[in-house]
C-alpha cells in the first residue's frame, strides 16, 4: 500500500508586490501516499495554503513538478487552462475550506448533489443517505444551511466535497470558524474518513490539537518545510 | 439530481425584490412592444374596415359639383351640376366594379327649420342598391322604404332630432307642398348621413323635375381589384370627378407612418432601459457571489456551466417579464388604445390594436432574444471567476 497519491518536485511559487518578490513556496519536494492522513502546520502566512492549492490543482506553480495518481500535472513547463485544471480537480479532488459556502437557497440535500449537476464520477457513490448518516445530516436533509449549526454546515460541506468520491481530500482551516469540541469531530470525521474509507487527506491547520490526528504533520515557515 | 434550472431560479428567489422590479422592467418594455406590434396590424385594418363602411370606395360626379352636404349647405344649395343616369349604366359594365348606386342630392332653404330658417339635404337613393351597400347603416326606429317609388322618408339622427320627427311623422319639403312620411330614423354615425335626409331616387326626380339625372354614383370595387387603374379609366370620363377613398386611405397612412416611427422609437427606448435593467441586475447578483462562483468551479463546475448558469437567470427574468408584459398587453389594450389615440392624427372607428396568440409569441421570441444579448456580458463575467479568488478571500 505503498502508492503515491501525490508527488511534489522543486515547487515554487512567486508573487510580484509591487517591487518586491514573495516567494509563497519555496522549493517544496514532497511525496503523499496513497490513503495518507498529511496534516500542514505552520504560522499565518508561512505558505501553507498556497501550497495545498497547488497540490490541489486549484492554482499553478511558477516552477517545479507536480504528479497526481502518476499524471503528471504540472512539469512540461507550461500551465494548465482552468478547464484543464476543472477536469483533473473533479476527477480526483474533494475541498473543503473555512467559510463553508452553502449556497443558501439550496437545502442540505440539493448542496451535496449540486457537484453532480456539473459532473458525475461513474464510480460515485449512488447512496446519498448512507453518506449523510455516515455524516450525522440525514435527518437535516430537507432543511436551508441558515437553520444550521456551523459544525452540521462543514458536515454538509464535506458531505458536498465526497459525493463525486475523490481519491484526495483537502482541508483548509476546516475548523477556523469552529469552536474546539466542533474542531475535534470535524478532526475525528477526517480520522474516520481516511480509515474506514482509505481517503487520502491533507489538511492545513494552526491547530496543534487537530494536526495531531493525522499521520503525518509538515511545518512550513517561510514557504519552507521545517520539519 | 438538481438541475442548473433549479439552482438558478431559487438563486432568483434570494433578492425577490430586485428580480421582481427587474420582471416589471421587462413587463413594461414587452408590453410596449406588444402593444405596437398589435397597433401596426390594427390600424391598418381598422382603417380598411372603415372605408368598407362607407360602402364604396370611388364616388363619380359631375365636375364642379360639391361633393360633400356641408359645402352645399354654404352654397345655398346652389351649383349643382347633373349627370346622366345612363353613366351609371356604363359604370357598371367596368369590369373592376362589384356595384354601383346611383344618387340625387338636393338642398332646399327650409324656413322654419331652427331660429332663423336653414338648409334642409335631400338625398334620393336607390332603394334596390344603396341600402345593401350601407349595411352599416342601422335603424333607431322603423326601416328603408316600402315601395321603390313611394313618397317616403328616411331620417339621419341630426336630422330627425332637428324636425323632431319620429315614424309615422308627416314631412313637410318647403316650397314644394310635399308631403312625405318619415318611415325610418337612423342611428348616430358620425358622418354627414346624420343630418341626411334620404328618399327614393324616383321621388326626389318627380318632386324637382330632375328625370333620368343624378348628382354621384357611388362604387363599390372589387376586392381584388386594382383601384389605381379603374380610377386612371374613370378619369377620361368627360366632365366627371373622381373622388376616391384610396387616396384619402393613403394620406392617412402617410400621415400616421410620422406617429409610427415616434411610437417604435418608444419601444426601442423602452427595451433599452429594459436591457440594461437586466444586465444592472445580473451583474449585481454575479459580484455578490463571487466566491459563490469560485466554489462552484472548485466543485467541477466547467466555465461554461457558470456561463449556462448566469444566462438562464436572465433567461427566466425575461420569460416572466415577457409573460406578464403580454398579459397586461391584453388585459390593458383598452387604454393603450386611448393613449395611442391620443397620438395619432386620424384614428379610425372601432379597435386599433389587434392582438393575437402570434404577436404573444414574437413578444416573447423578442423578449427572450433580449435576455440572451443581455446575458453574455454578466454569465462571461461569472465564467472567468477563477475558484481561487474565493479561496484566497477568506485565507487571511
Ligand atoms: N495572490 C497573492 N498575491 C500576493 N501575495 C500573496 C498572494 N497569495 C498569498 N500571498 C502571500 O504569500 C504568502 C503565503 O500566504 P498563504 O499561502 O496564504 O499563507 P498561509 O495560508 O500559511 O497563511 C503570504 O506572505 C501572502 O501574503
Ligand atoms: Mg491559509
Amino acid at each position: 500500500m505503498n502508492e503515491v497519491a501525490i508527488t511534489a518536485q522543486n515547487l515554487r511559487k512567486t508573487y510580484r508586490r509591487g517591487s518586491e518578490e514573495i516567494c509563497a513556496v519555496n522549493d517544496i519536494s514532497l511525496d503523499i501516499e496513497k490513503g495518507e492522513y498529511v496534516s500542514f502546520i505552520g504560522p499565518s502566512g508561512s505558505g501553507k495554503t498556497t501550497l495545498i492549492n497547488i497540490l490541489g490543482c486549484l492554482d499553478n506553480p511558477s516552477s517545479g513538478k507536480l504528479s497526481v495518481a502518476r499524471k503528471t500535472v504540472f512539469g512540461n513547463g507550461k500551465p494548465l487552462s482552468e478547464k484543464e485544471l476543472t477536469v483533473i480537480r473533479r476527477e480526483l479532488f474533494g475541498y473543503i475550506f473555512q467559510k463553508f459556502y452553502l449556497i443558501p437557497t439550496l437545502t442540505v440535500l440539493e448542496n451535496v448533489l449540486l457537484p453532480r449537476t456539473f459532473y458525475k464520477k461513474p464510480s460515485a457513490n449512488e447512496n446519498v443517505s448512507e453518506l449523510l448518516n455516515m455524516l450525522g445530516i440525514e435527518k437535516r436533509k430537507h432543511h436551508l444551511p441558515g437553520q444550521l449549526s456551523g459544525g452540521e454546515m462543514q458536515r454538509v460541506a464535506v458531505a458536498r466535497a465526497l459525493i463525486n468520491k475523490p481519491e484526495i481530500l483537502l482541508a483548509d482551516e476546516p475548523t477556523g470558524n469552529l469552536d474546539s469540541a466542533r474542531s475535534q469531530e470535524i478532526g475525528k470525521l477526517l480520522n474516520e474518513l481516511n480509515q474506514k474509507e482509505s481517503l487520502t487527506v491533507i489538511l492545513v491547520t494552526h491547530n496543534p490539537e487537530l494536526a495531531k490526528t493525522a499521520d503525518r504533520i509538515i511545518e512550513l515557515r517561510d514557504g519552507k518545510i521545517f520539519s | 439530481m438538481i438541475s442548473l434550472y433549479k439552482v438558478s431560479y431559487k438563486n432568483l428567489l434570494r433578492k425577490k425584490t430586485r428580480s421582481i422590479l427587474t420582471i416589471i422592467g421587462i413587463a413594461l418594455s414587452a408590453w410596449v412592444l406588444a402593444s405596437l406590434m398589435g397597433f401596426n396590424q390594427g390600424y391598418e385594418a381598422a382603417l380598411n374596415r372603415d372605408i368598407d363602411n362607407m360602402g364604396f370606395q370611388v364616388t363619380l360626379m359631375a365636375k364642379g359639383c360639391p361633393y360633400e352636404a356641408a359645402t352645399l349647405m354654404l352654397k345655398g344649395g346652389t351649383g349643382l351640376r347633373y349627370l346622366k343616369q345612363s353613366v351609371a349604366d356604363s359604370v357598371l359594365s367596368e369590369e373592376e366594379v362589384e356595384k354601383i348606386t346611383p344618387m340625387l342630392m338636393q338642398a332646399v332653404f327650409d324656413p322654419n327649420k331652427g331660429e332663423s330658417g336653414g338648409m334642409s339635404a335631400y338625398l334620393g337613393v336607390d332603394p334596390a342598391t344603396f341600402p345593401s351597400m350601407k349595411t352599416f347603416l342601422e335603424f333607431k326606429q322603423g326601416k328603408w322604404f316600402t315601395d321603390s317609388k313611394a313618397f317616403e322618408a328616411v331620417m339621419g339622427y341630426e336630422a330627425a332630432e332637428l324636425e323632431q320627427r319620429e315614424v309615422g311623422d308627416k314631412l313637410l319639403i318647403p316650397e314644394k307642398d310635399i308631403e312625405l312620411t318619415v318611415v325610418g330614423v337612423l342611428k348616430r354615425t358620425g358622418t354627414q348621413d346624420d343630418g341626411t335626409i334620404f328618399l327614393p331616387i324616383s321621388a326626389v326626380q318627380k318632386i324637382f323635375g330632375k328625370e333620368g339625372e343624378i348628382t354621384s354614383v357611388g362604387i363599390k370595387v372589387k376586392k381584388e381589384a386594382n383601384i389605381a387603374k379603374f380610377e386612371e379609366r374613370l378619369y377620361n370620363i368627360p366632365d366627371v370627378q373622381v373622388v376616391s377613398l384610396a387616396q384619402v386611405k393613403q394620406t392617412i397612412m402617410n400621415l400616421v407612418s410620422t406617429a409610427k416611427v415616434m411610437v417604435f422609437s418608444i419601444a426601442v427606448i423602452a427595451i433599452l432601459i429594459a436591457m440594461v435593467g437586466v444586465i444592472n441586475t445580473i451583474l449585481m447578483s454575479v459580484f455578490e457571489r463571487f466566491q459563490e462562483i469560485g466554489i462552484l468551479k472548485s466543485i467541477g463546475a466547467m466555465p461554461a456551466d457558470i456561463f449556462k448558469l448566469i444566462w438562464m437567470e436572465t433567461l427566466i427574468l425575461c420569460f416572466f417579464g415577457g409573460v406578464t408584459g403580454s398579459a397586461m398587453a391584453f388585459g390593458l389594450s383598452k387604454l393603450t388604445e386611448v393613449l395611442i389615440r391620443k397620438l395619432l392624427p386620424y384614428a379610425p372607428t372601432g379597435s386599433l390594436v389587434q392582438l393575437d396568440a402570434k404577436l404573444v409569441i414574437t413578444t416573447l421570441i423578442a423578449v427572450l432574444i433580449i435576455g440572451l444579448v443581455s446575458g453574455i456580458y454578466p454569465a462571461w463575467r461569472a465564467a472567468s471567476v477563477r475558484p481561487l479568488e474565493s479561496i484566497r478571500s477568506e485565507a487571511n
